[in-house]
């Protein structure tokens, strides 16, 4: 029952009164990976060194020494970060192999206050997508498409077709890491936000993804899609432990000087009791074209929700939103094109046998190592930055950036406290569905909705809110005030308890696990 | 960025000059720049001489113990690939952090130069693929660099007369922090690349020199003058040899009047002498191209050392498109003066330009006047003293210890110490006379107790290096000079008593 739960404060309390020790939980986290590998949410499964942390966590305990609240929890990250001694992929051919000699600061940190690596997650190679499903290592299953409240509801329709073409997509990129803690796997996972990677995947999973201000989370050792957005990100069960673990991850870090030099106080989250005092926005260009009339009466009950307990929901306007998705494109594949410049085979990753000239060298390097979407992306960066085009589009993207930031803060001054949208067009759709559509469309319109928050390096999050007709997750998102993490989780944690979540009904892991059933909530909040 | 290029006007000029004006042979220094500024003079046609133009760019690697964004260390000639952090191997996910000696290394050259110090500059990613380039793009300051419009002034000697100096200046175009590349070493017998990322990721100073000179000895004087502003601020070693000061010249001529001919670059100077080699030359070589009709290229061209002249450079990709783009990965590099700093900030995350203008040293133009008007020697002699690693501390130290006046002393030191030296290819420190020792010995000179000429002799036991005192070897040579009347009395009456019949021949006579 204890994997089940959120980690604060059940599996905390578990492990501290001793009823269940690190290495039993790691243990049974591993077994349930290998049940549900089908899921390919995980590259990497570091099933030694996790279970020798396991057991220094143990011993720990043991002393009565815990190093806190994260101690012995299991936790997973995606293979975009760098992990000493632990293979490090970006799901692409360039990276197969590539053991990194360093840990990014993230990663460190978690292990440092005693978290137990279980492994590395899937995603879209690079992080270059929306769906985690255009890696080497092949496409990540939502594991909702194997839940009782799926199958109830979606696979009468289809009866007579192959049951294998009905699982529906994580969304991405860090769709591996939204799985493994929808999955029960792990109770929290890094992922990484560029233009909506963690927030997207998880809606679609049903967890809370977290994605905090630019700069209040060092980016060393995350490799890169676009610098000047990337955030690590977080995915949790709940809330409160998004909470604890950005108290873990935030703050300065000598090594990226992106961060900001102030100290970070981590904080516990308050249990909101009076919302009449808050000031939620809801920015009207977010009902965007192609949101599901289902999602938009979502929105609109949540709006109500915040009404009924008091709160003054306002329609507010942020005007340059429909530009976002157009600026992102080109301020995106311009710094792709630049940090993909390193892979050319010399210093590590793949290397092509092709050895007639340097130049002829690189170039076979450089297509047998990524994918067509990682080299369209560089394709056009770099014609974006040719000396001809950088005024046109470069530099009036990042004007039009400014001018999106601007929306923000001017709602903001305006007495706003939290923006609530919805966090994607639809719930997840079946990846037979998804592959009909080329990469660039599919992630031009699932980054709609999360994307600006990226340029403007605001703290968003997404929580569950709902299961739609077809019994999948949807979520909602909170975009709050830079480095005003604490208020945006508090409102978001209110939310959560308002709307009680359903808990997933794994059907492949109810063979393993008999608990599964014994967490049921109600299905809908209204 | 320098001369502008405009290919036509060439063409004109040389229609107009067809039939036969002849500018001097070959071997000849036709490239008289006769310190005056003054162009080529006219040919027989009469036609307006050409006005040679030079700038330079010059990168300095910059004197400090880490690299520019990394911690590893900066030494020169350690094994190969010891000195590489994972960030100058570029691996995956590292950072760029902004090493603070570096700029203020920066900020210290650009004050030396008479240069605005910008409070704010930025940082761009300049793309290009070479196998010593790892990240595949190189972190320089293209937009707004950290210091701009300076100058330099810079002496030389007119007709190679130490005594006729004129005092010239070059403009500061600008002062740009930027990483230095890694080396490749080409294996043409096994037909493979190797490369040593040691120097990869060393902060370099690029200082660009508008294009005010006008010949190879002025373009050498400049940057041997540059060279010792860098040397007394200690912001770079500027040992060329070890590549520590790296020149490319831009080089183009035209006719008075005229806008700037198309220029060239030459590469690959590695002394000072051969810089005044290779813009002459490349002067000499356009003026003939054009003067045959011909027209010059904006080319890369390489100096050959050996054969003394400049050839172009194979360049297969033709002209780069670099895709400027700013680095993301670090925030504007915000400078701060007394009156702009803020109060509660960290002093280790600041750098006050007050702070180093306050504390910059005495610059060799400074000093050398200083010399001039403390020790009463020529201001030619001050820049010998000056040019001369170590050799103005050993000239005052030695005047410290002896009566003897010190523009006796000078003498003594540029026209018997430097030649020696020169001549044993020995450095200042190398010297095995010690300026305790040459004191020693012009004391005993001031206080004639030998001869100028005995004092030579000394002078000449003491190279030996032997451990000898000059009055051991005055006396073992019996050297000494006889002060005591009476005894040089007693001496000639000696030699007068003992030879009467060749004295009074020697008086005869």
């Amino acid at each position: 029952a204890v994997l089940r739960g959120g980690m604060c404060p059940q599996v905390s309390a578990a492990l501290k009164e001793g009823r269940v020790t690190p290495t039993e939980l790691c243990q049974r986290c591993l077994s349930l990976i290998r049940s549900t590998k089908f899921l390919n949410a995980y590259i990497t499964i570091a099933e030694e060194t996790a279970l020798k942390q396991a057991e220094e966590s143990e011993k720990r305990y043991r002393r009565g020494q815990p190093l806190g609240v994260l101690d012995g929890i299991p936790i997973a990250v995606k293979d975009n970060f760098n992990t000493a001694g632990i293979e490090t992929t970006c799901a692409s051919n360039m990276l197969k192999g590539y053991i990194s000699p360093y840990n990014a600061t993230v990663v460190q940190k978690l292990l440092d206050q005693g978290a137990v690596l279980l492994g590395k997650t899937n995603l879209d190679e690079f992080a270059m997508g929306s769906g985690s499903t255009d890696g080497v290592f092949g496409p990540v299953r939502n594991p909702w498409s194997y839940s009782r409240q799926y199958k109830k509801k979606s696979v009468p329709k289809s009866h007579s077709e192959d049951e294998e073409s009905n699982w529906v997509i994580t969304g991405g990129s860090s769709g591996g890491s939204a799985a493994a803690v929808s999955s029960f796997t792990c109770f929290a996972a890094l992922g990484s936000d560029t233009g909506g990677s963690t927030r997207n995947p998880a809606a679609h999973c049903g967890v809370v993804g977290l994605k905090p201000t630019y700069g209040l989370i060092s980016r060393h050792g995350l490799i890169p899609l676009v610098n000047s957005m990337d955030v690590p990100g977080i995915l949790t069960r709940c809330v409160d432990d998004a909470a604890v673990v950005l108290g873990s991850l935030a703050g300065h870090d000598p090594k990226d000087s992106t961060t900001i030099q102030d100290n970070f106080k981590p904080f516990e989250l308050p249990n909101l009791t009076d919302v009449s005092k808050l000031s939620i926005g809801i920015p009207k260009e977010y009902h965007a074209p192609g949101l599901s009339s289902e999602i938009l009466a979502l929105w609109s009950k949540a709006a109500d929700l915040f009404k009924n307990a008091g709160a003054k929901v306002t329609e507010v306007s942020l005007p340059h939103t429909r530009y976002s998705i157009v600026c992102y494109h080109v301020l995106c594949t311009a710094e792709v094109a630049s940090n993909m410049a390193r892979f050319d085979g010399l210093e590590y990753g793949h290397r092509s046998d092709m050895n007639k000239s340097t130049e002829s060298m690189y170039a076979a390097t450089r297509r047998e190592g990524f994918n067509d979407v990682v080299r369209g992306r560089i394709l056009s960066g770099n014609y974006f930055l040719l000396k001809q085009n950088y005024e046109n589009y470069f530099v009036k993207a990042q004007k039009v950036r400014r001018l999106i930031a601007n929306d923000f803060l001017k709602v903001f001054g305006s007495g706003v406290d939290i923006l609530l949208t919805p966090t994607t067009l639809s719930d997840a759709v079946p990846y037979m569905e998804f592959i009909k559509e080329d990469n660039r469309t599919r992630s031009t319109q699932d980054d709609i909705l999360t994307q600006a928050a990226n340029m403007a390096g605001l703290p968003a999050v997404n929580v569950p809110a709902a299961l739609s007709e077809r019994g999948l997750p949807v979520g909602l998102q909170f975009i709050g005030r830079s480095f005003q993490e604490k208020q945006l989780l508090t409102v978001a944690k209110w939310f959560e308890k308002q709307v009680k979540f359903p808990m997933i009904q794994l059907e492949e892991v109810k063979r393993h696990d008999h608990d599964v059933f014994q967490h049921q909530q109600s299905a809908s909040f209204s | 960025a320098a001369a502008r290029g405009c290919g036509g006007v060439w063409r004109r000029a040389c229609q107009r000059g067809a039939g036969g004006h002849s500018l001097a042979p070959r071997g000849q220094r036709a490239v008289a720049c006769n310190a005056r500024g003054g162009a080529v003079p006219p040919g027989k046609s009469g036609l307006a001489p050409w006005v040679p133009v030079v700038g330079l760019e010059i990168h300095a690697q910059i004197s400090s113990n880490s690299k520019l964004f990394s911690g590893s260390e900066v030494q020169f000639a350690a094994p190969p690939n010891s000195l590489v952090s994972f960030f100058d191997a570029s691996l995956p996910g590292t950072l760029p952090v902004l090493n603070r000696r570096c700029v203020e290394a920066a900020v210290m050259t650009g004050l030396a130069l008479n240069c605005s110090i910008n409070k704010k500059s930025l940082f761009d990613r300049k793309h290009y693929f070479y196998a010593d380039l790892p990240a595949g793009y190189q972190i320089t300051q293209q937009r707004v660099p950290i210091a701009v419009n300076g100058s330099l002034s810079y002496s030389l000697c007119i007709d190679n007369k130490m005594s006729q100096m004129v005092t010239k200046t070059v403009r500061i175009k600008q002062i740009q922090l930027e990483q230095d590349s890694g080396k490749s070493l080409h294996d043409d017998t096994r037909s493979q690349t190797l490369i040593d990322l040691n120097r990869a990721g060393v902060g370099l100073m690029e200082v660009v020199m508008e294009p005010d000179m006008c010949c190879g000895e002025e373009a050498a004087a400049a940057v041997r003058e540059l060279q010792l502003i860098l040397q007394t601020l200690g912001s770079s070693q500027a040992i060329m040899a070890e590549g520590q000061l790296r020149v490319d010249a831009n080089v183009s001529v035209h006719r008075p009047g005229e806008p700037y001919g198309v220029r060239t670059e030459v590469k690959n100077i590695n002394s000072i002498r051969f810089l005044a080699k290779a813009v002459d030359y490349e002067i000499q070589r356009q003026i003939e191209e054009l003067k045959n009709g011909g027209t010059i290229l904006n080319e890369t061209r390489a100096f050959d050392s050996k054969l003394g002249c400049t050839v172009p450079m194979r360049d297969k990709e033709g002209k780069q498109d670099y895709r400027f783009m700013p680095e993301p990965n670090l925030p504007p590099l915000i400078l701060y003066n007394a009156k702009s700093l803020p109060a509660n900030m960290n002093h280790q995350q600041v750098v006050n330009i007050d702070w180093i203008h306050e504390r910059l040293p005495d610059l060799p133009s400074v000093k050398r006047a200083k010399l001039v008007e403390q020790y009463g020697i020529l201001p030619e002699h001050s820049f010998t003293l000056m040019s001369e690693d170590g050799l103005t501390e050993f000239f005052e130290n030695v005047v410290k210890q002896t009566q003897m006046k010190p523009n006796k002393v000078i003498g003594w030191i540029l026209n018997d110490m430097l030649s020696y030296l020169k001549q044993h290819s020995l450095t200042v420190k190398e010297s095995p006379v010690s300026s305790f020792l040459l004191a020693d010995l012009l004391n005993l000179l001031e206080k004639k107790e030998i001869s100028s000429t005995a004092a030579k002799q000394v002078l000449a036991e003491l190279w030996k290096g032997e451990g000898k005192t000059p009055l051991e070897i005055v006396k073992e040579k019996k050297l000494e000079l006889i002060q005591d009347q009476k005894e040089l009395e007693q001496i000639c009456q000696a030699v007068i008593d003992g030879q009467e019949n060749e004295v009074i021949m020697m008086v005869l006579e």
